[in-house]
């Protein structure tokens, strides 16, 4: 009964749901905002890295191992912590947004970078020889197919970025996990932590359902 | 009449190996012609050069006054010239119809309408026209090619580039594949046929090309080349495969 009381306390729950929600609501603005800003950075990376000039494709190369290497952690004090002091000074919805989108980035142009490789090179020519430009051809011909072959792995990458969005909480940010440490130190009981965590596993376990339903069905080959 | 494809001293090489030594080719408007040969004699890289999916070292390649080469004036070139590939190469997340109707949407500009009512055309005129919904994926391989063929044509090219159409088919389908490139050629199309389809050659060929080594060996109509070749290395090749 303590057991219950001290980690399932309805009371509490209930006093402190509003909060929680709240929290949600922006875990879930700062995962989208940083998926989309994410997947267009990662196909412009990608890009770049597959077919800008020589020099442009190093610093693509460079940028998506910087970013893949440093921890999200790391990055994210670094830019709300330090820049402050060369003057550039973010909000804690900004800095977190900018440190997961610049990471997220750098995972997503390695996945359309696989996905596009893996593109026959009998299409490329095929839309070279009907004479399409190179946009058409990577918007009508080989971006549909390539998006498709990696739909599984960018909601993977996905999903980690929802997960990620919890260390905002390190800079003040009031998303989820920040309200629910700080109703636990107002009720002086830990069900908010708690249901954080179920929150957070209610909103992700169907995606993650999700991706080894789209694996699945690669592996028995569509087409 | 001047013709509409020259090849001046064309010269490829991939890395050590020299793929074309030396081509000069000049190929009339409405002329089908066919290049035969025995593998990595680089009959393919010789057409493939023409549209340059394949660049070139040195020489000179011009299609209908454009030069070939890199560049805005190439788009021009592309236009005028379709291509039919070994392994078809069709977009496989677009409906045959799609497949048809994309380029002269995007290339040429056409209403959606009107490039629609286009391909149908395309489509009943190879064989197809029951096929016009469903996804490249669901068709034979000669379907498949017959779609290409159509999708090359709906761009109303000038010249059209076979490369081995019919290798990767299914023997009982080479022969479908073969009658719409013959009923082709009545049309007046030029054509450039890369062929192992002797037969083909012999029967639709204005004129046939002997390549060995990356250099046309001899070259004339099919009647001189198949029952009187002058060269000795054009006599080996179709001794043997004439044989069995």
């Amino acid at each position: 009964m303590r057991l219950i009381d001290t980690f399932f306390n309805a009371r509490v729950f209930a006093e402190t749901l509003p909060l929680l929600l709240r929290g949600l609501w922006i875990t879930i603005e700062l995962g989208v905002a940083s998926i989309i800003l994410g997947l267009i950075l990662g196909l412009f990376l990608s890009l770049l890295r597959l077919f800008a000039a020589p020099p442009l494709q190093f610093l693509a190369r460079i940028y998506i191992d910087i970013f893949r290497s440093i921890p999200l952690l790391v990055l994210l004090i670094v830019i709300y912590y330090a820049l402050p002091f060369v003057g550039i000074r973010l909000s804690p919805f900004a800095a977190a947004t900018a440190a997961l989108t610049l990471v997220s980035g750098a995972y997503t142009a390695e996945i359309f970078r696989a996905g596009i490789e893996a593109i026959p090179r009998g299409q490329f020519e095929a839309s070279m020889a009907l004479g399409l430009s190179w946009r058409q051809m990577m918007v009508d011909i080989i971006l549909p197919q390539a998006v498709k072959i990696v739909i599984p792995p960018l909601t993977n990458n996905c999903i980690n970025v929802v997960k990620d969005t919890a260390l905002a909480s390190v800079v003040a940010m009031p998303d989820l996990l920040k309200q629910a440490t700080q109703a636990q130190a107002l009720a002086a009981n830990p069900t908010p932590l708690i249901a954080a965590a179920v929150i957070y596993v209610a909103i992700l376990w169907p995606l993650v359902v999700l991706v080894s339903r789209f694996e699945r069905k690669m592996k028995v080959g569509s087409r | 009449m001047a013709p509409i494809i020259t090849m001046t001293s064309v010269r490829k090489r991939f890395g050590s190996f020299e793929a074309l030594r030396g081509i000069d080719l000049e190929v009339a408007e409405g002329e089908v012609l066919c290049i035969i040969g025995p593998s990595g004699s680089g009959k393919s890289t010789l057409i493939r050069c023409i549209n340059l999916l394949e660049t070139y070292d040195e020489g000179r390649i011009a299609v209908d006054g454009i030069e070939v080469r890199p560049g805005k004036a190439l788009q021009a070139v592309r236009r005028e010239v379709g291509m039919v590939f070994q392994s078809f190469n069709l977009f496989p997340h677009l409906t045959v119809l799609r497949n048809v109707m994309l380029a002269p949407m995007r290339v040429r500009g056409l209403a959606p309408a009107e490039a629609e009512a286009k391909a149908r055309e395309l489509l009943k005129r190879v064989g197809i026209s029951e096929q016009a919904e469903k996804y490249p994926g669901q068709l034979s391989g000669g379907q498949q090619q017959r779609v290409a063929i159509a999708r090359a044509l709906a761009m109303e090219p000038r010249v059209l580039l076979f490369d081995e159409p019919t290798s990767a088919l299914d023997p009982e389908m080479v022969g479908e594949v073969l009658d719409v490139m013959r009923s082709l050629a009545r049309t007046g199309v030029t054509m450039i046929v890369v062929t192992h389809e002797m037969g083909f050659a012999r029967q639709v060929g204005d004129r046939v090309l002997f390549m060995d080594g990356g250099m046309v060996v001899e070259s004339g109509t099919p009647q001189q080349l198949f029952d009187s070749p002058r060269e000795e290395r054009t006599r080996a090749f179709l001794k043997a495969i004439l044989q069995h």
